[in-house]
């Protein structure tokens, strides 16, 4: 088969996966957040409102996109493309599911299988910065503007945390690969607990603090804090190209969130029952267990605390996060250069 | 130009400090934390803000104007919808300073009762501060919370008064009668709904809870102590400079209250605790308002057991004629001390009526207290300093 | 092997061109659907419903810039540690694990010192 067409079956596949799970993504929020909230949540479209998010979503087809007088329009239309594009392709380097084997031929459940994907996945998500600087900066009104100078300030406090805190897992590792990182995390430690990254316990808590300021969740929506600064970046933008944002920002969610069981809780790997022609699908259930239980975890933290000020978002991250994380990758350094060497007074 | 002139030109350029010009920023009047159509005119340098200008009046809807070409009695359907959040709040003064104008005296379970509306308004009030102030802070679940109880609250009234924001329950000499007559019926006055005072202990109970809820969700959220601790502090000496009142002052160390100091109503006959904090910052002014909730329910339940039986209307003349005189007559209200000054020329009309409005007085601060923040202090501030603007405007 | 590495960017070409059409797609749709009739007041920029004082645009304060410039250092030697984390177990199989271990330790001993004289200079406060 070309290479072409492979790449081109599994890009529809990816995408297909996450516009299908953004969907069900925005209607468990909304649902679960009402339910910690004592209200009922949407409940017209479809049984349980489970039509609502794509309800809105023709809708926002059929709204006019107003481009105010004083916009820079070639920025103004390629922001919120930049910020879907880049949140539909860091999900391409996340494995679902171990290999599958289908008439012989073993097939990677992964977009694309990169050597470099861990970097690839901070590149990218360095370049979704760029669609928020973009929005507030080409709107030319005063408070995208606002909220796209919080988003620089933001993204520099929380890029360089989150980069460091991946070193240790690529010492563990020893590859960039997503997909080898996983494999790594086969098998069991002691004979009991699984070998899963969480033993790096400090990079899970900075990856996921960082991943909350990557993505612009609650506490640190701070971009688009409407009671300061109205709709921060979005102000400006109605009808499907705010549509494309509001995409953007729940595939980010997800990203983080597979990112996270990939990198920390052991991705696909988990035990696997029954017959040979069924025991394939267990991996992609661990991996979507894991994921969902995160995404949970960031609507739970959603409904539950207030915003930061970000003047201490911005402390937290260059006094806190940045000098544990560099501490943390000298002490993983040690214990690795222990457990290839022994004691140094042995 | 010479290029000597020019050289000299680009020299001087070049000695004078690069400044960064200040942008002006409109806040409001649409704006989702000025509580309606507050507008600040703000000059800011990022989202440092160098000074602020409060413009009022979107609002305005001309309360002492129409006062004066309406009768005493249609005049309290006006004044529950200055502060609307605590209507029956707003009606007590006015037809106290009325009663105090006419020489009339309201039978003493009429003034229980509007002592127990009162302080429901006061719950009420306080209840739709402690919810949105965390909303304003980003956190949006204690809204609902606090925002459902509040229902109760609003039933409560809703059950004696027929209205659950404009109540309109005061009478010259009483409160409104079941029948629904004005001032003098022959009728005997129906009573209070039955079973009413066991619903009020109940709804109490669930103040409690909530008071309790509330604690465990907001007061000891770090990230609300991030927030609120030590921003926007208030010293007291300027708060009484700039005439705050109510929670706005007692949170910078002054316990002053009408309740106490001047009391109206059967005040003097309950017991409670005048809340008052220290700091002066907005988590005490939170706190404050949390705290003065759980007076209200002690309050409440002092007066349930304490209310005489009696007439709810004293006698009072058939046409309710003001002799000519003036009185100042003042309460405190939910958001701190509201007065009406009315003046008589004699007749069935007021001649003037001032309202000194509690909101309006509490926003004089604004323009001292936001200089220098940030943009998200000044939506912490002004959240915390509880205002409505209709009593703003008026 | 290098048939195996580019293919990998090939995958990532055809994943963007793939995602360019589907945007495109979708953005050309709504164009065609959605009602277009500018002018009005809606095109005003929005700031709290008044007319904007002054244009949209204005200098952000030299602070950011000091930030910026502190984060490209982190972010410059992320550039450094991850091939360092990588390549560790290499140096280890020719022995020279110990080597590479102080190295990388003064490395971010020096980072740390001057995100601690960075701290102490006060250039991280907001002012």
């Amino acid at each position: 088969m070309s290479i072409f067409i492979e790449a081109a079956i599994r890009a529809v596949f990816v995408f297909g996966f996450l516009l299908v799970t953004v969907i069900l993504l925005v209607w468990v929020e909304r649902k679960f957040v009402s339910d910690l909230q004592n209200r009922v949540g949407p409940d017209r479209a479809g049984p349980w409102g489970i039509l609502q998010t794509l309800a809105d979503g023709m809708k926002s087809f059929f709204k006019e996109s107003i481009r105010p007088t004083n916009v820079e329009v070639a920025l103004f239309v390629a922001a919120p493309i930049i910020a879907l594009m880049t949140a539909l392709l860091i999900f391409m380097v996340v494995p679902i599911g171990a290999p599958v084997e289908i008439n012989g031929t073993e097939y990677a459940l992964v977009g694309a299988d990169l050597n470099v994907g861990l970097l690839y996945v901070l590149a990218l998500s360095s370049m979704a910065v760029y669609a928020i600087v973009f929005a507030g900066w080409a709107s030319g009104s005063k408070y995208p503007l606002l909220g796209s100078v919080r988003a620089s300030a933001q993204m520099i406090s929380y890029e360089a945390a989150m980069g460091l805190s991946l070193v240790p897992v690529v010492l563990f590792a020893g590859s960039t690969s997503i997909t080898t990182i996983v494999e790594q995390q086969q098998g069991t430690f002691l004979g009991v607990f699984p070998a899963w990254n969480i033993v790096l316990l400090p990079s899970f808590v900075i990856f996921l603090i960082s991943g909350f300021a990557e993505t612009n969740r609650a506490p640190f929506d701070l971009v688009e804090a409407e009671q300061e600064i109205v709709g921060g970046y979005h102000t400006e933008y109605s009808g499907f190209q705010f549509a494309l944002f509001f995409l953007a920002e729940y595939i980010a969610v997800f990203n983080i969130s597979a990112l996270t069981a990939v990198l920390f809780l052991g991705g696909w790997s988990g035990p696997v029952f029954g017959p040979a022609w069924i025991a394939w699908v267990w991996p992609i259930g661990w991996f979507l267990l894991k994921t969902w239980a995160i995404v949970l975890f960031f609507v739970w933290v959603r409904a539950s605390l207030p915003r930061m000020r970000y003047d201490h978002l911005m402390s937290f991250g260059w006094k806190k996060l940045i000098p544990v994380s560099l501490a943390w990758i000298i002490l993983v350094a040690i214990a690795i250069g222990i457990r290839d060497f022994g004691l140094p007074w042995s | 130009m010479t290029s000597r002139e020019m050289m000299h030109r680009s020299e001087s350029a070049v000695s004078i400090e690069l400044q960064t010009p200040d942008m002006t920023l409109n806040i409001g009047p649409q704006h989702p934390s000025t509580h309606g159509v507050l507008r600040l005119v703000a000059k800011v340098d990022g989202e440092r803000i160098r000074e602020v200008e409060p413009v009022i009046g979107y609002m305005h809807r001309g309360y002492e104007k129409l006062a004066e070409v309406r009768t005493y009695a249609q005049i309290t359907a006006l004044v529950n919808r200055i502060d609307w959040v605590s209507g029956f709040a707003s009606e007590v003064p006015f037809i106290l300073g009325v009663e105090k104008l006419m020489g009339v005296e309201a039978p003493e379970r009429a003034q229980w009762i509007r002592l127990i509306l009162s302080e429901l308004a006061r719950i009420s009030s306080h209840l739709v501060f402690i919810s949105s102030y965390p909303l304003e802070l980003g956190a949006t679940t204690p809204l609902m919370h606090s925002l459902r109880e509040r229902e109760y609250i609003l039933e409560l009234i809703e059950e004696v008064t027929g209205g659950r924001f404009h109540p309109n329950f005061n009478r010259v000499g009483g409160v409104k009668s079941a029948y629904g007559g004005g001032s003098t019926t022959k009728k005997q006055s129906m009573d209070l709904p039955a079973g009413f005072f066991k619903r009020t202990s109940e709804a109490m109970d669930r103040m409690d809870k909530i008071c309790d809820d509330i604690d465990t969700l907001v007061t000891g959220n770090e990230l609300i102590k991030m927030r609120t601790v030590g921003v926007g502090i208030i010293p007291p000496d300027k708060a009484l400079e700039f005439g705050l009142s109510g929670p706005n002052l007692r949170a910078s160390g002054v316990a002053y209250d009408l309740r106490k100091s001047d009391s109206y109503l059967t005040y003097d006959q309950v017991e409670f605790d005048v809340v008052s904090r220290p700091g002066g910052d907005c988590y005490d002014r939170y706190l404050v308002r949390l705290h003065e909730v759980r007076e209200s329910v002690k309050i409440i339940r002092q007066a349930i057991d304490m209310i005489p039986s009696g007439p709810l209307q004293a006698k009072v003349p058939r046409v309710l004629k003001a002799p000519k005189g003036h009185v100042y007559s003042r309460a405190e209200n939910p958001k701190g001390e509201f007065g009406y000054y009315i003046v008589s020329e004699g007749g069935k009309m007021p001649y003037r009526l001032k309202i000194r409005s509690t909101s309006f007085s509490n926003l004089t601060i604004l323009p001292w207290i936001l200089k220098g923040q940030l943009i998200p202090d000044l939506v912490a501030i002004m959240g915390s300093l509880d205002f409505v603007l209709g009593d703003v405007d008026r | 092997m290098l048939n195996q590495y580019y293919g990998d960017y090939v995958t990532v070409a055809v994943f963007v061109a793939v995602g360019a059409v589907l945007v495109g797609a979708a953005i050309g749709m709504s164009k065609m659907i959605a009602p277009r009739a500018p002018g009005g007041f809606k095109d005003v920029p929005y700031e709290s419903g008044i007319e904007p004082i002054l244009g949209g645009w204005s200098q952000s304060h030299i602070r950011y810039y000091i930030f910026a410039l502190l984060f490209l250092i982190f972010d410059v030697e992320a550039v450094f540690i991850f091939p360092w984390a990588l390549q560790l177990e290499y140096f280890d199989s020719i022995g020279r694990g110990m080597f590479a271990l102080i190295e990388m330790f003064v490395f971010i001993a020096i980072l740390l010192l001057g995100l601690v004289y960075a701290i102490r200079k006060g250039v991280l406060k907001w002012e």
